[in-house]
């Protein structure tokens, strides 16, 4: 067995066979994470006793031969924006440094319920807000592949734990590109699911509607997989919607020839690093010689998505962290004598730069005389990006494009630089403000060995495209 | 410079953050530097273009209209139990066993 490319199916294979147990099969990660985790730091919280319990329990199972639910004993990680009962859940901030989780979300439930043996909680950004994973109020996760160099985020420790053998998969939340630029700089692969398609349900609140759910994987099967179980309605989430989950893996194999993709132009201009240009259109070229059609498109509004970014998700942010009171979620400054000095004071100390800058912005863009110049004004714009892919989509049936302008780069390089931390999500925020679902996979690494992404994205509700394409692609590297 | 640093610690007080001098300093040119680079949404003109504040409206199908696509969301109203008193005020940093306890909002 080697734990650095197991995948769900041969785990659970090994699980079933009784070939290796589920309980030694995670000790055998807790074994990786303990002697290797502390250079990485891709986890903040390990959950020993409730993942070995799990594990017992799923052995039993396998004992009396009964027939094993999908993810049985599978080891995975959960980023620690998701709630998980009983459990330390800290957002990566120092508010939550404390905080026991009251209930589980919905896909760390359904994941436990499809079999998965969660072993602990995966560092990130703090409230997923950054795209290096710098921003963790406990300490950064390095890239597997070169430790000088960021992970990407803010699902950083999702990445970095697929990638180091940490977990076979994890869960990882996705804003503005969360999921898909770490899977990039790490060399696996992120989902993001369609707006809607997976509960928010125990996630922690960043920017409503543009938060999603989804896996972080080794391959694209198993991200297949994952998205089956997490998938679906939920009367806890009234965003979640009323469509049919497929069997999404049923798409690994499936011929893609005929199938019509648009390159759009946007996403090939100034600022992309010629050897990520030059693997993707090697790439892309791989589609056209399996039978696709590919078509030059133009999603003309791209040049605005991220200021309509910044000021979208800081706007919903400034609403959603206004719950961190000194109230409720455990911390409150011990000088605070007056209710308005608990508030600003418990606020001072818990959170850090970039989660004030963030809630600042945002609170500008909504206070009085600026709420039309800055908030509409996005939210105009945000239409205008949407019907961009609603246009594309009605000529071809996926996009393919670049997941960043760059590979990972080095920790402190963008640190003192807003701006240019913020550019790096040039490629993936669009999909979230559209709401349609995207892959991230390895395409190939370059001159110094870093991987380099490919991103594929699909209709709305049409995961199963997505699929089929990343696999034919997969396949083909 | 658009935002002065009265207009941080405008914005600061209504978000109820506490800032530093340094910290505000820094929040100034952050903040310059940022709206800066948003001030490019003016080139586009939006007039007749309608805000989208979420996404699944915008796909939803075109036959229901307002409300009436997010029917699915809706549910019984019955009553169900949820979290005891005990767990809710479990992560609570101050409380007297019942409720949650703050400073003295009222001064006498």
């Amino acid at each position: 067995m080697d734990i650095n490319t197991l995948t769900i199916d041969g785990a659970r294979a090994l699980v079933e066979s009784r070939e290796v147990s589920a309980r030694a099969l995670a000790e055998a990660h807790y074994a990786e994470i303990e002697s290797r985790d502390e250079t990485i730091g891709s986890y903040l919280t390990l959950t020993k006793e409730r993942a070995l319990a799990q594990a017992e329990r799923i052995d039993c199972l396998a004992e009396k031969g009964d027939p094993l639910p999908p993810l049985a004993g599978v080891p995975v990680g959960i980023k620690d924006v998701l709630m998980t009962r009983g459990e330390r859940t800290t957002a990566g901030s120092r508010f939550l440094e404390k905080f026991v989780a009251p209930y589980d979300a919905t896909s760390v439930e359904k994941l436990e319920a499809a079999g998965a043996v969660c072993l602990g909680k995966l560092n990130c950004d703090e409230f997923a807000m950054g795209s290096s994973n710098e921003n963790s109020a406990f300490y950064p996760v390095r890239n597997p592949r070169d430790t000088t160099r960021v992970p990407g985020g803010s699902s950083g420790g999702s990445a970095a734990a697929v990638a180091a053998g940490f977990a076979v998969a994890t869960l990882g939340s996705d804003t503005g590109g969360s999921i898909r630029q770490p899977a990039a700089f790490c060399g696996v692969v992120g989902l993001l699911p369609t707006y809607g398609r997976v509960s928010r349900y125990g996630l922690i609140a960043f920017a409503s509607s543009l938060d999603h759910v989804g896996p972080v994987t080794r391959t694209v099967k198993d991200a297949a997989t994952l998205l089956e179980v997490i998938a679906g309605r939920d009367p806890m989430d009234s965003t979640s919607a009323d469509v049919p989950v497929e069997k999404y893996s049923a798409a690994c194999g499936r011929d893609v020839k005929g199938l019509r993709i648009g390159i759009p132009k946007e996403y090939f201009g100034e600022g992309l690093d010629p050897e990520i240009r030059q693997a993707v259109e090697q790439c892309i070229d791989g589609l056209r010689n399996a039978g696709c059609e590919i078509v030059s498109v133009s999603l003309p509004h791209t040049e605005y998505a991220i200021p309509v970014y910044y000021i979208v998700a800081t706007a919903e942010a400034s609403a959603n962290l206004a719950r961190f009171d000194g109230v409720r979620y455990t911390t409150r400054s011990p000088k605070a004598k007056t209710l308005a000095d608990m508030y600003r004071l418990s606020r001072d100390e818990g959170f850090g730069a970039e989660v004030k800058r963030r809630i600042l912005l945002g609170t500008y863009a909504l206070s009085a005389g600026y709420y039309d110049a800055y908030y509409r004004k996005a939210q105009q714009v945000r239409t205008l990006l949407t019907r961009d892919f609603q246009n594309v989509f009605t000529t071809v049936d996926a996009v393919v494009t670049p997941v960043s302008p760059t590979v990972a780069f080095k920790l402190g390089e963008k640190a003192n630089d807003p701006v240019s931390m913020y550019l790096s999500d040039i490629y993936t925020v669009t999909a979230n403000l559209a709401g349609v679902p995207g892959i991230s996979l390895p395409c190939g690494n370059n001159h110094e060995g870093l991987p380099i992404g490919i991103q594929i994205l699909g209709k709305h509700f049409d995961e199963s495209t997505v699929i089929q394409l990343a696999h034919a692609m997969e396949q083909q590297l | 410079m658009k935002v002065t640093e009265k207009d941080v610690a405008y914005v600061a007080d209504l978000a109820n953050l506490e800032l530093t001098p340094d910290e505000s300093t820094r929040m100034v040119a952050d903040l310059n530097s940022i709206l800066g680079h948003i001030d490019k949404l003016n080139e586009l003109d939006t007039s007749n273009v309608e805000p989208l504040a979420e996404v699944i409206s915008a796909f939803a199908s075109a036959e229901r209209k307002g409300s009436e696509k997010f029917a699915y969301a809706q549910r019984a109203d019955e009553v169900k139990p949820g979290l005891s008193r005990e767990v809710a005020l479990a992560n609570a940093p101050d409380t007297d066993g019942t409720c949650f306890r703050v400073p003295k909002v009222i001064e006498r």
